[in-house]
């Protein structure tokens, strides 16, 4: 900024014609400021962070010593493995789930059907509610005490499948999934909808002549057609999964239970920060855990980037 | 024909079937809070009749939290992070989209790692900013953070909005002698659907956060709402009518907001992404 802005002052000099473009400069200052100062420079403040240790309130660089820590000691590395896994379980639910009954929905949302923005703007309500409504909500209807689950399954011969989902190691965390699922099928549904309307209506046409049907037209034209929004979808899938924190929180506590069944890399760097029951929080090894969720996304940024633009090309040509 | 006349009656049954899951939650919570506690467990299905129609979950939600104080604080939380988006957006966006200079590729793109690396992972940081600057426990703190939180992508979508405002418009602007700032006050009107696009999308991650307040506000003066709900779902958890007064009173202002928003939001959110 600083380089570009003397420049164009010194050739205002020169030349007299072209004043120093301060409107510019006051145009984009609040925004950069603020964006830097309470977002950039505290990312890099945790990443400092994490490269340091803290005793006494003496801050002494230690180098990659809590990182060692953290993918070294047994009290670390074992909860850090169980969330990044968790956490992986989370991401894979969604894009089996998710994101098909969102394209799904998409697809039936372009069938010019009668009353399809009442249903669009119904399918994406639970996605403006808070996690928190969300997440109890589901919490009573899933209690077995409140037996609403009951009294809709009795009646299907189901009540097998009356069980404390949530309440059950083994199923704590898909239904937590499921209850994202759920909550956030709107947004793929929204994106893979807008990706739909571009297609020209030609190609349809064409196909109609031909006699395909749904599923041809959805496999040879609907689909490739959307396939680079599928890459964005994914990205952002990612990006909001690793990044995921409230459900679990509103639903089972920092603790993220049963016996940390439901821990994800959000509520893991939550505990390690602040602490919980005899653990004190540890800022350092906090904005360690925060470094290692970065390097998660970048990763996986990475991957897209590499792969996925590259199929798409690959595709096109 | 008739293959189309039967598969369109298919696409709607689907549809119904996922209008119906998408809202049975709510409108259990809903139903629920205005009934007595029996009928609550009897018939969780059923609607409220004369006789089972009660109030009593609200009347312990009016007695005993400050749920009027958080709802304020969610407010003025949200409006003025809104505001402070747009308008310190809108300005970027302008110099973005109307100016050719030196670091004008590499501003925006400093401006976009904010749309993919999450604010979260800055948290430790933003806290100890936060009590450097003795902003801990007051709005301001979370206004700041969702301000931030919020400018890369509402540049983002400003900037390509901007593009398309014909360029005569600010030629003939300048040869009347307006000044820069006249034009960029000009040019706002003519982006208001944008402008309530950005607004629309982000406004729903700022009033359901649960993160920041949790951690930058969490005094009981500064309570959002759904920070508020969240300790009164915890604190009230086995009576169940207050329970769902909290809940249908966390649900309705988001769902007014939203449907009076709906067309901006999924403009924003289909125009934001889909470049």
């Amino acid at each position: 900024m600083s380089v570009s802005s003397t420049q164009s002052l010194s050739s205002a000099r020169r030349t007299r014609r072209r004043p120093f473009p301060l409107h510019i400069v006051v145009f984009l200052a609040p925004a950069l400021l603020i964006y830097t100062v309470v977002m950039i420079y505290p990312i890099l403040a945790s990443l400092w962070l994490s490269l340091n240790h803290t005793v006494n309130g003496v801050n002494t660089f230690v180098g990659v010593s809590n990182y060692q820590r953290l993918l070294g000691t047994e009290l670390y590395v074992q909860p850090l493995m169980n969330a990044l896994k968790n956490n992986l379980i989370f991401f894979v639910i969604h894009m089996l789930v998710q994101n098909p009954v969102g394209m799904l929905l998409a697809v039936l949302l372009t069938m010019k059907l009668r009353g399809t923005t009442v249903y669009r703007t119904i399918l994406f309500t639970p996605t403006v509610m808070s996690v928190v409504v969300v997440g109890f909500a589901w919490k009573l209807i899933l209690n077995p005490a409140w037996g609403v689950q009951r009294s809709l399954l009795t009646p299907l011969h189901l009540q097998s499948l009356d069980l404390p989902w949530l309440g059950l190691a083994s199923s704590a965390l898909a239904t937590l999934s499921l209850i994202s699922v759920w909550q956030n099928v709107g947004i793929p549904m929204l994106l893979f909808l807008a990706a739909l309307v571009r297609i020209p209506e030609e190609l349809y046409e064409a196909a109609r002549l031909d006699g395909a049907g749904a599923w041809t037209v959805f496999r040879y034209i609907q689909l490739p057609l959307i396939l680079p929004t599928v890459g964005i979808v994914s990205v952002l899938t990612f990006v909001g999964n690793f990044n995921a924190f409230d459900l679990i929180y509103a639903v089972q506590g920092a603790i993220a239970g049963p016996n940390f069944a439901s821990d994800i890399l959000g509520t893991l760097f939550y505990r390690t920060f602040f602490g919980y029951q005899l653990q004190p929080g540890d800022p350092n090894m906090g904005a360690a855990v925060a470094g290692f969720m970065l390097v998660v996304i970048l990763i996986g940024l990475l991957i897209y980037l590499v792969a996925w633009q590259r199929r798409i090309t690959e595709v096109q040509f | 024909m008739r293959r189309a006349g039967s598969s369109r009656v298919l696409a709607h049954l689907a549809l119904l079937l996922y209008c119906l899951i998408a809202l049975f939650p709510t409108l259990m919570i809903v139903v629920n809070s205005f009934k007595d506690r029996v009928s609550i467990f009897a018939q969780p299905f059923a609607l409220p009749t004369a006789k089972t129609f009660s109030l009593d979950g609200y009347r312990t939600l009016a007695d005993s939290a400050n749920f009027p104080l958080y709802f304020l604080n969610s407010l003025t939380t949200t409006l003025g992070s809104l505001l402070l988006i747009l308008f310190v957006s809108s300005m970027a966006a302008y110099a973005l989209s109307e100016y050719t200079f030196r670091l004008n590729a590499l501003t925006a793109l400093y401006l976009s790692i904010g749309i993919m690396v999450p604010i979260r992972l800055g948290t430790v940081g933003i806290l100890n900013l936060m009590v450097s600057l003795h902003l801990v426990n007051t709005l301001w703190a979370l206004i700041l953070v969702y301000t931030a939180q919020g400018i890369p992508l509402a540049v983002f979508v400003l900037t390509s909005f901007m593009r398309g405002v014909p360029r005569e418009l600010k030629e003939a602007a300048r040869i009347d002698g307006a000044s820069e700032y006249r034009i960029y006050g000009l040019i706002l009107p003519l982006i208001r659907p944008a402008l309530g696009a950005v607004t629309a999308i982000s406004m729903i991650p700022i009033w359901n956060d649960l993160w920041f307040p949790l951690i930058l506000a969490p005094g009981e003066k500064t309570k959002t709402i759904v920070l508020g709900a969240s300790a009164f779902l915890g604190q009230f958890v086995n009576d169940y009518s207050a329970v769902l007064a909290a809940l249908t009173l966390a649900i309705v202002p988001v769902v007014i907001l939203y449907v009076l928003f709906s067309r901006q939001l999924v403009s924003g959110i289909t125009g934001g992404a889909v470049k």
